[in-house]
């Protein structure tokens, strides 16, 4: 039985008839102990998913999924009360921006000691005494008068440190990271992501891994999910994945890397964008940038094909197991 | 093949857009247009002249009361004046105390404000020190202290008005010069041989428009406001001058005899006051770039 | 912290000398010579003028002047009631009680009702409660409080019966002045009934008083909340587990609160411009009104003593608001 499964989630905003489909009969797996990297540009639904999973969307947001599963248990037909004891205790998440995403009137040990009381409870100095061990195992030295901190006081991978140290506060068996090195210096992405790496081998924690860095991925994940436009167009192994993609827009992300565009005189970009709320094309949604877009593409919208751990949603993939290479 | 792609609309036209949406605002916005038509038509408008005395008819009730006549339709006063010609008339001083607040006092205070947003130093400290003293006052009390000076009259209670609101719109007026101040359209100005003068009022201030012009509308308000006061309390427009707060101050002794008296006048503020900053508010919406989807 | 308080009063002394210059050049600014405004109608003599002259060291330069009226506002001394003779500040302190039970309580009707009113509309944006509390707390403030006093006592004194029409107490209670507060006066005196009279006296006039606060205090609790929930830090709140209760009372308040706290402070001011129209109609007897009658009686030397002391009370307010946000907000606290 997988950790979390998911099957055609969809979140969309705004009103009937008129609703801007954020993210798109998406599916989702996630084994305990694996490491599930999701790649995508910014608007492709990556974090929309997320926060569906977590059950952080609001109105006027509107999530459904035939099938929201969590260690067997249906995350949707759970009671607001019972969905809240599992958010932070057994799935918890760390997000993009650590400088705003702590409370600046608290002190960074009240916030941490918050996060074990919410699901554990115990005395303050318990709790205390657990903060310190926590901040110990997130690498930040002298974590006695750390807590008593501000967060304005931190910074920025400190601070993702401590989102950190209260996501794993209480053992949670899948973690969710949100874009976790994205705003942080160059020098500081490595050392969180193999502080990530660590715990979640440490704790045979599930991690999802969101980016926009196909190098993190390509190093930390085992399986890959590339969305776009709020659509999954390919999953796979990662090794796979990179060696053969199968969807044009997997292989235009890699043409992109400035390392595939050696002796080139210009770096490879796909022309256009993507698509926004208002002009969502009919049939595929890459059909008015693929390379090797075909009237049908244009009519008919793609379904998933492959198994279980390769799929792909293209009616002219690339590469296929047994044709040539592209 | 995807969708064309629109213009996108001009300033203005994404300005009332914005706007127009904001019921309260529009219901505002024609309100005020309509009082401005009765300030501009009241001699033809109003029943009486506002000073005329029916001295058959003094404390006439409204019409829809026992006693009330089709003559005068809201009543008469003390003195027998009809009130609603007198409502009509009055909106003039109302609107007219606004008016000339507010254009003096942003001005001035613009002015000051931007020359200490860009100035700094000793001269910014100065006019702002000033502003602080102003406005350790409570407004009402520096107001009525101005008018004790100058001695009642409609003119200098609206001078009273102008001198206690000044010091808002300098604030705000140094605050948005400070901000822009340090982005990068005004460093590439004066690095290009601006002048003063032209980076203070024609590079930075267009861009600090849209908080004054809320503060402006709501500014009006408060005008109409403290010039009511002023009139109730006897400073301001001195009989028989129909100023709709001054009317209030003769009503006061009828409150257990006479209620039409009392509340007709306060009604004219309520709902021109109300007018003013419900256009204020949707003025603020539809400016702010925040809100903007 | 201590730096901190420091840093704000040496904020403050400018701003009180310049205070002084304007309360000294009011006499000075009024037409015609101070002596003539003075005397009033009834005229004075040569000598009288001289004596008076004298008397208050008009015939002194100015600038004399000034550090004579600094010097005497050092001591204590504002100045004398040109109708009652009776020091200006003494005055003062014999009626400002009244004035500050009123506010106090006008205060406290604001923030109980205003404060949750604006937390309630925030979260429940759009809904109609929400519209609701918009609409009325925006006729609250376009409302001229003058006639809403009027309006209300019209309805509740004269149409109902409820509320008394003016006055602090029953004309049928006396009671001694321990504290100047009613209230407490009230309760530890022996007449019977003295109390609930006070407090009958008290409450339509806090209302009156209370309701721009109140329309200003929800708007802007709302606002500060609304743009409070839609920070990063509350989305981590919720994805801790947090409680909706506690991600809004713990996590959201406490940020939303700080602009509120200084919009609370700065309500200070307009409770004591309120007061004199609220007192005006209610003959309620403090200094809001004794200011007024002074103004019309032509005893300029209340005036000016009336407006220096509430000045520098607003000050002084506007500096503890000012070390409150201090509190509240470790972010300033912090900073150089």
């Amino acid at each position: 039985m997988s950790l979390l499964e998911v099957k055609n989630l969809s979140v969309s905003f705004g009103p009937e008839g008129k609703a801007f489909k954020a993210v798109d009969r998406v599916n989702l797996t996630v084994n305990a102990g694996e490491v599930v990297g999701i790649v995508g540009e910014s608007g492709s639904g990556k974090s929309v998913s997320s926060l569906a999973i977590m059950g952080l969307i609001d109105f006027p947001g509107k999530v459904h999924a035939e099938q929201l599963h969590f260690e067997g248990q249906d995350l949707q037909a759970l009671s607001e009360k019972a969905r809240r004891q599992i958010t932070g205790d057994e799935i918890a998440m760390i997000f993009q921006e650590p400088m705003s995403s702590l409370n600046p009137c608290f002190t960074v040990g009240d916030q941490i000691m918050e996060a074990i009381e919410v699901h554990q409870g115990g005395k303050k100095k318990e709790r205390r005494a657990k903060a310190i061990e926590l901040l110990k195992q997130v690498g930040i030295p002298a974590p006695e008068s750390r807590l008593d901190a501000f967060p304005h006081q931190l910074s920025g991978g400190m601070s993702q440190r401590i989102m950190i140290a209260m996501a794993i506060a209480c053992d949670p068996k899948l973690l969710i990271a949100d874009e976790p090195t994205t705003a942080l210096d160059v020098t500081i992405q490595a050392q969180i992501i193999d502080l990530l790496l660590d715990l979640q081998k440490e704790k045979n924690m599930g991690l999802i891994l969101i980016t926009h860095d196909l190098a993190l991925v390509a190093e930390a994940a085992d399986r890959i999910i590339v969305m776009y436009a709020g659509q999954v167009v390919e999953t796979g192994p990662v090794d796979e994945l990179f060696a053969a993609p199968q969807h044009p827009y997997t292989q235009a992300l890699l043409n992109s890397l400035p390392e595939s565009s050696l002796g080139h005189r210009r770096l490879q970009a796909l022309g256009g964008v993507v698509p926004g709320a208002n002009d969502r094309p009919t049939g595929c949604l890459l059909s008015p940038r693929c390379p090797n877009a075909q009237d049908h593409c244009r009519q008919q919208e793609p379904e998933a094909t492959g198994s279980i751990e390769r799929q792909v949603k293209c009616f002219f993939p690339l590469n296929q197991p047994g044709s040539s290479a592209a | 093949m995807t969708t064309a792609t629109m213009q996108p609309p001009t300033p203005f036209r994404e300005f009332w857009g914005y706007f127009s949406q904001n019921k309260g605002a529009l219901i505002g916005f024609f309100y005020i247009l309509f009082i401005m038509f009765v300030v501009v038509f009241a001699d033809l408008i109003a029943p009486h002249h506002p000073y005329e005395q029916f001295r058959q008819s003094l404390l006439l009730p409204p019409i829809w009361l026992e006693g009330g006549s089709w003559s005068h339709i809201l009543g008469t006063d003390d003195i027998g004046r009809d009130i609603l010609s007198r409502l009509i008339h009055g909106s003039r001083y109302s609107m007219l105390a606004g008016a000339m607040v507010v254009t003096i006092s942003l001005f001035i205070g613009i002015t000051l404000g931007v020359l200490a947003g860009y100035l700094r130093g000793a001269f910014e400290t100065l006019i702002m020190r000033i502003a602080d003293v102003m406005l350790a006052v409570p407004s009402l009390l520096l107001a009525i202290a101005v008018v004790a000076v100058l001695g009642p009259s409609l003119l200098n209670a609206t001078l009273a008005i102008v001198v206690v609101s000044m010091p808002h719109y300098i604030r705000l007026a140094r605050a948005s010069t400070i901000a822009e101040m340090s982005k990068d359209y005004v460093i590439s100005s004066r690095v290009s041989g601006a002048s003063a003068f032209r980076i203070m009022f024609i590079t930075v201030l267009p861009n600090c428009l849209a908080p004054l012009i809320v503060q402006a509308t709501l500014g009006f308000s408060n005008a109409i406001l403290d010039m009511a006061a002023l009139g109730f309390v006897g400073l301001g427009a001195q009989a028989p001058i129909p100023e709709w707060g001054s009317m209030l101050a003769d009503a006061r002794q009828f409150v257990q005899s006479a209620w039409w008296v009392v509340t007709f006048p306060g009604v004219a503020i309520l709902t021109t006051v109300l007018a003013f900053n419900l256009m204020g508010d949707g003025l603020r919406d539809a400016l702010d770039p925040k809100l903007k989807q | 912290m201590i730096a901190f308080i420091l840093r704000r009063v040496g904020m403050i002394i400018p701003t009180f000398i310049g205070i002084t210059l304007l309360t000294f050049s009011l006499i000075h600014m009024i037409p015609g010579d101070p002596i003539t405004v003075m005397a009033g109608e009834r005229g004075v003599s040569d000598v009288r003028r001289a004596e008076l002259e004298a008397q208050f060291g008009l015939d002194k330069p100015l600038y004399q002047q000034y550090l004579t009226y600094i010097g005497n506002i050092a001591q204590g001394d504002f100045g004398k009631s040109l109708i009652t003779k009776e020091p200006v500040l003494d005055e003062f302190i014999t009626l400002f009680p009244a004035t500050m039970e009123l506010s106090l309580f006008a205060a406290i009707f604001a923030i109980a009702i205003g404060l949750p009113l604006g937390i309630i509309a925030a979260v429940r944006r759009g809904s109609v409660f929400d519209h609701s509390v918009m609409t009325i707390s925006l006729t609250g403030y376009s409302m001229p409080i003058f006639w809403w006093g009027l309006l209300l006592i019209i309805l509740f004194s004269v149409i109902l019966g409820w509320t008394p029409v003016s006055g602090r107490i029953s004309a049928l209670y006396w009671v001694d002045t321990v504290t100047g507060f009613m209230l407490i006066d009230a309760w530890i005196s022996d007449e019977e009934g003295a109390f609930t009279s006070a407090v009958q006296h008290l409450i339509l006039p806090s209302i009156v008083l209370g309701t721009i606060p109140l329309a200003v205090i929800a708007r802007m609790t709302r606002s500060s909340m609304l743009e409070v929930l839609g920070e990063d830090f509350i989305r981590t709140a919720r994805a801790k587990g947090l409680s909706p209760i506690k991600v809004i009372m713990k996590h959201a308040l406490r940020n939303a609160l700080i602009p509120v706290v200084t919009v609370i402070g700065l309500q200070i001011g307009i409770l004591l411009s309120g007061a004199i129209l609220t007192e005006t109609i209610f003959a309620w007897p403090g200094i809001g009104r004794w200011l007024l009658e002074s103004i019309h009686r032509r005893d300029y030397q209340v005036v000016q003593g009336g407006i220096l002391i509430i000045a520098t009370m607003i000050i002084l307010i506007n500096l503890l608001v000012d070390v409150l946000y201090g509190v509240i907000n470790p972010r300033i606290r912090h900073a150089s």
